[in-house]
């Protein structure tokens, strides 16, 4: 039973702790090749909208669809079309980088597995460090490490919570040609930035979130800077 | 897939502890260390209380399964792991089982030492009846480890998680203590009585097939936030 | 306030000033005189202890597998009065104890389930004052884990007192203690009742300013 989708609409998501509003009354879309950057600044419900988007919370008030499947009637099948990077990057660093994948690729219920762990190596650059335990990795390889093992499967929708931080420029473009080119392959992808260079570099659309509500959703056509400062500076009360 | 999925995380889990042995040594020790330290206060004279031998090994063992899921779940924790196992578009309950035979496994490793330890100290016939020593062992590590794994999952997020883990598992698992310990002593005695122990046992693997259905049931909703 | 809380607390009223009336005219019992009449707050006490675990066993499972909001907040009333009424048995039990067979403590079948069962909630309590975000349904699967335990509880309590012998002396009520227990027994579950109601709608309420809070954050 394979799902698959086009467009995940997000309608006036809310998401509360006891007072603290993390998330009020979100509503955005996102389409099938294209790169929608989520910005803001500390504290705004970036990483909750992700992890809701995820699966992995439970939202208060509001819907999400991914295509014609609800949030509510998520399982197994859905996840499976989604990939999730945080910045905790969930490598196990007791294993080695070919073990790390091998065994989420398992886990995953995929066939070919020594291909597909083989094929992850090689694009993120470490075939010859496949069987280095993962501790002794840089941040640097940890991410894209991290990056092909949420890829192995093949997500429809790629979530990745501030992939840039602690990468250096190399990396950088490496990570921003990957992303471009997955857009090219038609996947939805998510990614909060605080890195407005980036973002300029690679979004298509960008969605501003202050005080866990959405102030701006604009296309980037290259003026993001700009965008991102005035409907910041603008809902300053 | 279910089951499939339960022997991926278990394997994965032992690869990680046999590469370094962290939790197993230092759980072990910890254990032999308890059986001491209780013997210094439980024996008088040279002589132990009655049943001291049996109550000595039960406690060590709930005290050092304890510390073993506090540990095996801050190692998830680390990395978030856990969020990502949670992601994988796999029966969620499958985790948690694999995660329950992985401790079970540690913990009858620890045992393997505890009791020809006990044996040395208090000098009971650890080998009368062998086969129902360890099924009384076995039993009451299931039940205790079925309980224990799913609040230490639960509470990789929480705060005072450390101190949380003792004051919820404990009281749950009471009977699990008195089953174990009152089989054990039976089985320690001169002569040892079989009966008892295979009361006791019935007992335990009653409470385990209650405790792994009732996580079964409560593990996913439990870490879904 | 709803018509019927006037009522309830009527009701409580009247029946606890009446309660001291009757259990003062209830006759002596032979061996321990004055000191058994404790048992006419004991027991119900018991009773309206395990009578509150039992619901808040229910109403977290309903919490949980549901996502019942509402019965969250009877759980968690009920986990308190357990708490509460369980503080007065294991209170009430070794002060009878001691003056009627001399001891505190005796590791009496009953009495140990009753601590047991105490500890469990008193756990609930902790975890929710403690546990951080999300600690309702942890503290919920301990109630549900608490419930699944009481036979379990019983029965392995039970089996070992029998191993060691015991010198408690149960006794049998004359007939005209009967009346007067089952007096108190109704007058302990219509308190009960009416604070678990009470402590209920408080949390509702909480609940409801809660909601009134973010709504008013909106500009």
């Amino acid at each position: 039973m394979k799902v698959d989708f086009e467009e995940v609409a997000v309608r006036e998501l809310s998401r509360h702790y006891g007072r603290r509003r993390a998330l009020w009354r979100v509503s955005l879309t996102c389409r099938a090749g294209e790169v929608l950057g989520l910005l803001g600044p500390n504290g705004a419900g970036k990483s909750t909208l992700l992890a809701i988007l995820a699966t992995l919370l439970a939202p208060s008030a509001g819907e999400v669809r991914y295509g014609d499947i609800g949030l509510r009637d998520a399982g197994p099948a859905l996840r499976a079309r989604l990939g999730f990077l945080s910045h905790d990057l969930h490598l196990y660093p007791e294993l080695t980088a070919r073990e790390n994948l091998r065994f989420f690729a398992r886990l995953y219920g995929l066939d070919r597995v020594a291909e597909r762990v083989g094929e992850a190596l090689a694009h993120a650059g470490l075939s010859e460090r496949g069987d280095d335990l993962v501790s002794g990795f840089s941040r640097g390889m940890r991410q894209r490490l991290a990056l092909e093992r949420a890829l192995l499967h093949e997500p429809r929708l790629l979530l990745l919570d501030e992939p840039f931080t602690g990468l250096d420029d190399a990396s950088v473009g490496a990570l921003v040609a990957r992303l471009r080119a997955l857009r090219e392959a038609g996947r939805i992808v998510v990614v909060v930035t605080h890195d407005l260079d980036v973002a300029e570099a690679l979004l298509d659309r960008l969605a501003v979130l202050k005080d866990g509500r959405l102030v701006a959703l604009e296309d980037a056509s290259g003026r993001i800077r700009e965008h991102y400062r005035a409907s910041i500076v603008s809902r300053t009360p | 897939m279910f089951f499939r999925v339960a022997w991926l995380v278990m394997r994965k889990d032992l690869t990680v502890e046999v590469r370094s042995r962290e939790i197993l040594y230092t759980t072990a020790f910890f254990a032999v260390a308890c059986v001491l330290v209780f013997s210094f206060a439980l024996v008088k004279e040279g002589r132990p209380l009655e049943d001291a031998a049996a109550g000595i090994l039960w406690i060590a063992v709930a005290f050092a399964g304890t510390l073993a899921l506090g540990r095996t779940f801050e190692r998830e924790r680390h990395s978030e792991t856990l969020r990502a196992l949670m992601l994988a578009p796999s029966p969620r309950a499958a985790i948690y089982v694999g995660k329950l035979l992985g401790i079970v496994l540690l913990l009858l490793v620890v045992e393997a030492v505890l009791v020809p330890l006990i044996g040395l100290l208090f000098n009971v016939p650890i080998l009368a009846r062998p086969l129902l020593l360890t099924g009384l062992l076995a039993a009451g590590t299931v039940g205790f480890a079925a309980v224990g794994t799913l609040f230490a999952a639960m509470l990789v997020r929480a705060r005072s998680r450390d101190v949380l883990l003792p004051v919820l598992l404990y009281p749950i698992t009471i009977p699990v203590v008195i089953g174990g310990v009152r089989g054990t002593a039976a089985l320690f005695e001169l002569p040892p009585s079989g009966e008892v122990a295979g009361m006791w046992m019935a007992l335990l693997l009653f409470f385990d097939v209650v405790f792994v259905t009732l996580s079964l049931w409560t593990f996913e909703p439990l870490m879904t936030e | 306030m709803k018509r019927s809380y006037p009522f309830l607390v009527l009701a409580a009223v009247v029946l606890f000033a009446a309660a001291p009336i009757l259990v003062d005219r209830a006759p002596y019992e032979s061996t321990m005189g004055l000191v058994q009449k404790i048992f006419y707050y004991h027991v119900p006490s018991a009773m309206v202890m395990f009578l509150s675990a039992l619901v808040c066993g229910v109403a977290s499972a309903l919490y949980l597998f549901r996502r019942n909001a509402a019965a969250d907040r009877w759980a968690s009333a009920a986990a308190e009065l357990t708490v509460v009424f369980g503080l007065i048995v294991l209170v009430t039990g070794p002060l009878w104890a001691r003056k009627a067979w001399g001891v505190w403590w005796q590791w009496d079948a009953r009495l140990t389930s009753t601590l047991l069962m105490w500890m469990i909630f008193a756990a609930y309590l902790l975890v929710r004052r403690f546990g951080g975000p999300g600690a309702e349904k942890l503290a919920a699967a301990m109630a549900v884990f608490g419930m699944a335990n009481v036979p379990f509880v019983y029965v392995s309590v039970n089996i070992w007192r029998t191993i060691h012998p015991t010198t408690r002396v149960v006794p049998t009520l004359a007939p005209g203690m009967r009346g007067v227990f089952w007096f108190a027994v109704l007058a302990f579950m219509v308190l009960f009742a009416l604070l678990l109601a009470l402590r209920a709608r408080l949390e509702a309420r909480r609940a409801e300013v809660e909601e009134l809070y973010l709504m008013v954050e909106e500009d």
